[in-house]
């Protein structure tokens, strides 16, 4: 069980930098690539718990989540990457505030 | 668990699957469309999902609870399904909505600027349609994280539409925080799994007991998914992304979406962790920021002067009422008064999906027939939108929890069940959010008494969209007389488990 | 078709949907608009009429009960009492739309006002309909939220001051009420008003909370019933236009408010336990310092609707305060007065509105010398004012009588001495204004605003005509079974309360 405990760990705090990273950055892209470390916290103690049973053969259900959950967050990285550009080219700016400065007509 | 009757069928094909298969189809034909084909797609397939939620939910009615597996595959391989009271409920809700909100639109977005709006609009709408759908559906934990992604990428996407910088920038929050709350389900998702071997709510909810893990778990998917319904403190993306939305879109956001993560929080509460030993204080701290949203939420929307926000703050407040549930239920020593707490949730949730779309599309006519939605500009429409001032008396009423609406039945079982069970702080919300309520929705239609002497408008309004909104309206009225069918809906053999069944 | 169940639901639904159909008139229809709203109302009278012969001659228990699925019934009885308010409700709603078409004429925004005049008053007959505290409060809340519009009506930033102000006052009032009628519900289960001792019958350990309830009921129906320190709102609505104010005083929210006092005393608690929980005392004491200051601040008005919206607040709560006594006149005088204020109040709004609408007079002191310029309305209007008086034999009279005997009987000798300060104090606010109607010069020429065959239109001379006939008919015919009087004897003894 101790190795559970291990992965766990070291998963919550890849999570927690995530977490940490998107919390404090302003910018956008920073913001995002945060969010994929949270990702990457959550995958990495999925796929640990494959091996946990300490039986011969590996456990499909963890890779499968953790493929579908790739997936999932490719496409949602996608759309917020092509958000953030769309606010760039709007406001000249790479962030979520400085709403005031409206450049359309 | 009590397992119903089959499903009814076409071919092989079961009428749940169809509720999942024609918006996604539908989606998918809508972006290949031309614009007129398009909207008729559109129309076409929320009239097909409409009826085939209503027969769905007269064969739960009469049948009971089911589970269906996809393609006949078990779990865990295949995906499973599982339909009750409560998620049939939310279906019909979603049905109701969703139809009259793809009536409006066929109308809202016909003028020429706003085609390109329609092309993203339908197939964006139809794909949050099945992925709401699927959420009511779902009956495992790591599917619920999927289709929760899947509903939060055609939201942002949805409240993005109008490609304004302040939408694009509300949209984006929006979604940023979202995807943050799916990781921290992911991971909870991952210490049930570690913890029992297992993924099928109610399997995990037999054997779940209490342990580090499990809190944890259950901690990190309650967070998230609170802030995906915008509970006080983390309600601050709404009003910015509701507000910006087109009506359509607002209508949506509000009216459904929410609904849809605070139903997986019901799942997840009481399906996932049944027997868990879940804290009181944690159920008193949630109810505490019930109580919090429903004061500050209703006081911001006061302060608005802008109708589409002081509707979307106007959530914020309303959605803080659902969350009493919780204090209510592991408070509460009686069983039938915990029944009752469930029951009149779920009606709050219900009756303010029904009044808040209505509000959103009329707060649409307002903007469309004069170009603003400054309170100030409802003095011009009372007179020549007559329909539309009715509508937002009509959803005001339901939302004040004025006699005879939903709003009425929920805050009435709330207020029953707050004073049966002894906790008496949390009658403040009922008693003073009403107050508040009623304190912004009077000064929408006080607005309407007023004829302005320069009367500089007004743009038309389509039948069609002025129709739509006031029979969301009255729906959110109506539905306070089948109070019957909804209690039934949440009790025994139409429910897998009835939270005051057992000791949680 | 079984009447029983039928004649209620038509009773609302004459007026509902004549309402409803209203709202969706041309401004420009007066002609179908009048005929409708007229149509509806002598139904409605006669309706009233024929449930009076079917209940005290046939004795059939008029009941319509549809289960809410939320523990509670909705359900329409009729009793004795509630025949005695829609009787009122219904008279004068039919007077009153006569006094609006005539007082109305060529206004804007007629069909919305006729609109929620008809709904108001469905409100008010639901409120004597309601078989149980549930259904009563859900009628309270709507008349709240249809009467808003008539205060507003005139579109002025008074008016919507004024509006501001009621429905601050009203909705508090209405949470106050949905509070303790949940409370009750809570404790007892479901309750219908001919249930009158299950409060009695629970054990000790609930007598806290009973008293608790019973304040915030009273409370909660306070804030209509214009009882003080709660009675804000009501002078303020005065800028609405005549026949609301008329309609609002009379019959609609105020009475709504002192009915529903007389309620919760005798139907949900049952005056004897209500007094054996020592409620009544305070409530007598509350019901009296609301009368004498309703008259003081009576005094100190010299607009004339203003004096007679504080007189109001004072007169209203003789209704309370009889229903605070022990004692079998007492209940009497109360039930009386709910119908003798109504007419002697309404005929003195027509009258200021008759003189408001003719000659612009708002005034007290603009009224010097009016007696000769408007006679018909000077006398009505001085008829009405000894009725609130307590001259005999005018219904006022018979109303204070009654409630002196209570006060007597019940051995409140303390109250008969506010019954005599009050009707000085009637006097002293009511009398100067009679005087200078008829023994003062005018100050001035009269600008006429309205000119008519008459000293003032027909239709706004017919109505007070009628109920100020019906205050002094009310009081010489005080012995007959079928005044108000004796309708009120009647439902004392209903409740079980003999002399």
């Amino acid at each position: 069980m101790t190795t559970v405990i291990i992965y766990a760990l070291t998963a919550t705090t890849l999570f927690s930098v995530g977490l940490y990273g998107f919390a404090i950055h302003p910018d956008l892209i920073r913001k995002i690539v945060s969010l994929n470390i949270m990702a990457g916290g959550a995958f990495l103690f999925l796929i640990s718990l494959a091996y946990h049973t300490g039986s011969p053969e590996v456990d499909p259900v963890p890779q499968a989540m953790v493929l579908t959950g790739i997936v999932v967050t490719i496409s949602a990285t996608a759309f917020a990457l092509c958000l953030a550009r769309r606010i760039k080219e709007k406001t000249g700016q790479c962030l979520l505030e400085h709403r005031r400065k409206d450049t359309e007509t | 668990m009590p397992v119903g009757a089959p499903p009814e069928r076409y071919g092989n094909i079961t009428v749940p699957e169809l509720l999942i298969l024609i918006p996604f189809t539908g989606a998918i034909l809508c972006f290949l469309f031309p614009e007129v084909l398009r909207r008729l797609t559109g129309l076409l397939s929320a009239a097909l999902i409409f009826s085939n939620s209503a027969i769905l939910t007269r064969s739960i009615f009469q049948d009971g609870a089911r589970r269906l597996h996809l393609g006949g595959w078990t779990e865990p391989l295949g995906i499973g399904m599982s339909i009750d009271g409560l998620s049939i409920l939310f279906i019909l809700l979603t049905a109701v909505v969703g139809l009259l909100v793809s009536i409006y639109s066929a109308s809202f977005f016909s003028a020429a600027q706003e085609q390109v709006l329609a092309r993203h609009f339908w197939p964006l709408w139809l794909f949050l349609w099945g992925a709401l759908n699927s959420l009511f559906f779902v009956s495992d934990i790591f599917n619920a994280y999927v289709v929760m992604e899947l509903v939060g990428i055609s939201a942002a996407a949805l409240a993005a539409l109008s490609g304004t910088s302040a939408s694009l920038t509300a949209a984006l929050r929006y979604f940023l925080l979202t995807m943050a709350g799916s990781m921290a389900f992911l991971l909870g998702v991952g210490f049930i799994y570690a913890r029992t071997g297992l993924l099928d709510m109610y399997l995990v909810g037999t054997v779940a007991d209490g342990g580090p893990l499990m809190a944890m778990a259950l901690g990190l998917m309650t967070v998230a998914l609170i802030m995906k319904t915008a509970l006080f403190p983390f309600h601050f993306w709404l009003p910015p992304a509701h507000g910006e939305a087109p009506a359509p879109v607002s209508a949506i956001l509000s009216g459904l979406v929410i609904k849809g993560s605070f139903y997986l929080l019901l799942r997840i509460w009481f399906t996932v962790f049944q027997n868990s030993t879940v804290t009181t204080h944690a159920a008193a701290l949630i109810g505490l920021l019930g109580l919090i949203a429903v004061i500050w939420g209703s006081y911001q929307a006061i302060i608005q002067t802008r109708l589409k926000l002081i509707i979307a703050y106007s959530s914020i407040g309303q959605v803080g009422y659902l969350f009493l549930l919780f204090p209510l239920i592991f408070m509460t020593p009686d069983p039938a008064w915990k029944t009752e707490a469930w029951t009149a949730c779920i009606f709050q949730a219900i009756s303010h999906g029904l009044a808040k779309a209505a509000l959103f599309l009329a707060a649409g006519n307002l903007i469309q027939a004069s170009g603003t939605d400054d309170l100030r500009s409802m003095r011009n429409i009372a007179d020549k939108l007559p329909m539309t001032t009715f509508t937002l008396a009509l959803a005001g009423v339901s939302l004040m929890g004025l006699p005879p609406s939903g709003g009425f039945v929920a805050k009435w079982m709330l207020l029953q069940s707050i004073l049966a069970s002894g906790q008496w702080w949390l009658a403040a919300a009922p008693i003073l959010g009403g107050l508040l309520t009623a304190a912004y929705v009077f000064k929408i239609l006080s607005q309407s008494f007023v004829s302005d002497d320069k009367k500089s408008c007004c743009g038309n309004v389509s039948f069609v969209m002025e129709k739509s909104a006031l029979l969301l309206a009255l729906f959110s009225i109506l539905i306070g007389f089948r109070a019957n069918e909804v209690i039934f809906l949440l009790s025994e053999p139409v429910f897998f488990i009835i939270p005051g069944g057992q000791s949680p | 078709m079984n009447l029983n169940f039928w004649l209620p639901i038509l009773m609302l639904s004459s007026s509902f949907f004549t309402g409803l159909i209203i709202f969706f008139l041309k401004e420009e229809s007066t002609a179908l608009r009048t005929t409708l709203n007229l149509a509806g109302s002598i139904f409605k009278v006669f309706a009233v009429h024929f449930m009076a012969y079917r209940l005290l001659v046939l004795d059939n228990i008029h009941q319509v009960s549809f289960s809410m699925g939320l523990g509670f019934d909705f359900v329409l009885r009729v009793d004795f009492l509630s025949l005695m308010f829609l009787a009122l409700s219904s008279n004068l709603w039919l007077v009153t739309t006569i006094y609006s078409v005539g007082y109305l004429e060529g206004s804007p925004n007629r069909s919305r006002f006729f609109g929620f005049f008809s709904l108001c008053v469905t409100a008010s007959t639901g409120i004597a309909l309601a078989g149980n505290l549930i259904t009563f409060f859900i009628f309270y809340e709507f008349l709240t939220l249809v009467t808003y519009p008539l205060v507003v009506h005139r579109e002025t930033r008074e008016a919507l001051e004024a509006g501001r102000t009621y429905l601050w006052y009203t909705i508090l009032g209405g949470a106050l009420l949905f509070l303790g009628v949940v409370w009750l519900q809570v404790i007892t289960g479901p309750l219908d008003f001919v249930d009158t001792g299950a409060l009695e019958a629970l054990g000790r350990e609930y007598h806290v909370s009973l008293c608790i309830i019973f304040l915030i009921l009273v409370m909660g129906l306070g804030v209509k019933a214009a009882l003080v320190p709660l009675h804000g709102w009501l002078p303020v609505a005065m800028v609405a236009p005549a026949p609301v104010s008329a309609l609002l005083h009379a019959v609609a929210v105020v009475k709504a408010g002192a009915f529903g006092i007389v309620r919760v005393v005798f139907d949900v608690f049952g005056r004897d336990f209500a007094g054996f929980l020592g409620l009544l005392g305070p409530l007598a004491v509350a019901a009296s310092f609301t009368i004498i200051f309703g008259s003081l601040r009576a005094l100190s008005q010299t607009d004339l609707k203003k004096r007679l919206a504080y007189s109001t607040v004072s007169q209203v709560s003789y209704i309370t305060l009889g229903t605070a006594v022990i004692a079998y006149f007492s209940a009497v005088g109360a039930i009386v007065h709910l119908v003798h204020q109504g007419i002697m109040k309404i005929t003195l709004f027509f009258c200021a509105g008759n003189f408001a609408e003719t000659l612009g007079l708002h005034n007290i002191r603009d009224l010097r010398g009016v007696g000769r310029r408007m006679p018909l309305t000077a006398i009505m209007f001085t008829l009405a004012v000894f009725g609130m008086i307590g001259t005999p034999p005018m219904a006022g009279f018979i109303s204070k009588w009654y409630l002196g005997l209570g006060a007597l009987e019940g051995g409140s000798a303390w109250i008969l001495v506010i019954l005599v300060v009050s009707s000085l104090l009637n006097s002293a606010y009511f009398l100067p204004i009679v005087y200078s109607m008829w023994f003062e010069l005018p100050s001035g020429q009269w600008k006429t605003i309205r000119t008519s065959r008459f000293e003032a239109p027909l239709m706004l001379l017919v109505p007070p005509m009628f109920t100020v006939g019906a205050a002094v008919f009310a009081g010489l015919f005080a012995g007959s079974n079928w005044s108000p009087l004796g309708l009120a004897r009647q439902i004392a003894f209903g409740m079980g309360i003999y002399p």
